[in-house]
């Protein structure tokens, strides 16, 4: 253990939305970097390649393993961009009141899901 | 280590070295990323189907084929310094810390070079 002084209150904490942002935001973004960031260059490469790789990849987006995965990675999006943004302005200063922390950390979550949902709605309208 | 002045003591053991670079780049990549993903969010509501012809044509437009490549490039340079912040925290043995940053910095270049060859080709012409 290192010889200076640590916090003695490490193990004491109190559960908020603020911690629950904070791994979301790391879980989205690792999950795009590992899951989605392939998922593009198949797509990508399979564009490159031609109609009948295009059609393979398309086999897969679209059955329902696919779908599902897709769907994951539409909420990682989102719920990264809502957290990302609510660190921008947590980086201007704001919002790191309790009250508000708390509205904030609520409410990029909530906005994931409501962006999630209205993109997929409006993919199946069209 | 230094030679007993307080500054001395501690100059060079912090954890990072750049941490402030790192930050910004973050920052900067972010917002690429938050501008694009957008545009690609938007662009895929306004397709009215996703077939070869169809997908092929739209990224094969010059501003398309610029924007995919762009997002290609900040993408990948966010999700490589995010993924070097996951294996800091989880990864302490400095050895295999070392083989983590390798392989992710060969994940990273060759990555985009994949995605920025599939865009040229497509874009140019080359695809069957």
């Amino acid at each position: 253990m290192a010889n200076r002084p640590l916090s003695p209150h490490l193990s004491i904490w109190k559960w908020g939305p603020h911690m629950l942002v904070s791994i979301l935001h790391r879980v989205a973004g690792d999950g795009m970097a590992l899951v989605g960031l392939p998922v593009m260059l198949w797509w990508l490469g399979s564009l490159a390649s031609g109609p009948a790789a295009y059609a393979s990849f398309q086999d897969h987006a679209m059955s329902p393993y696919g779908i599902v995965v897709l769907i994951g990675l539409s909420w990682a999006f989102f719920n990264h961009m809502c957290s990302g943004i609510r660190h921008f302005i947590l980086d201007m200063g704001a919002g790191f009141e309790l009250d508000t922390n708390r509205k904030w950390s609520i409410g990029s979550i909530v906005a994931a899901l409501v962006l999630t949902g209205a993109f997929w709605a409006a993919i199946f309208a069209a | 280590m230094g030679n007993g002045t307080s500054i001395g003591r501690v100059r060079g053991l912090g954890a990072a070295k750049e941490g402030t670079h790192h930050w910004l780049l973050q920052r900067f990549t972010a917002a690429g990323n938050l501008v694009l993903g957008i545009f690609l969010a938007v662009s895929s509501i306004l397709q009215r189907n996703f077939d070869y012809e169809t997908i092929a044509l739209w990224l094969s437009g010059p501003v398309q084929a610029t924007a995919v490549a762009l997002f290609v490039i900040s993408t990948f340079w966010h999700a490589r310094l995010g993924l070097q912040v996951l294996i800091e925290d989880y990864i302490h043995e400095a050895g295999n810390k070392f083989a983590a940053m390798t392989a992710l910095n060969l994940f990273t270049f060759a990555g985009v070079a994949f995605g920025l060859f599939a865009i040229a080709r497509l874009a140019l012409g080359g695809a069957a």
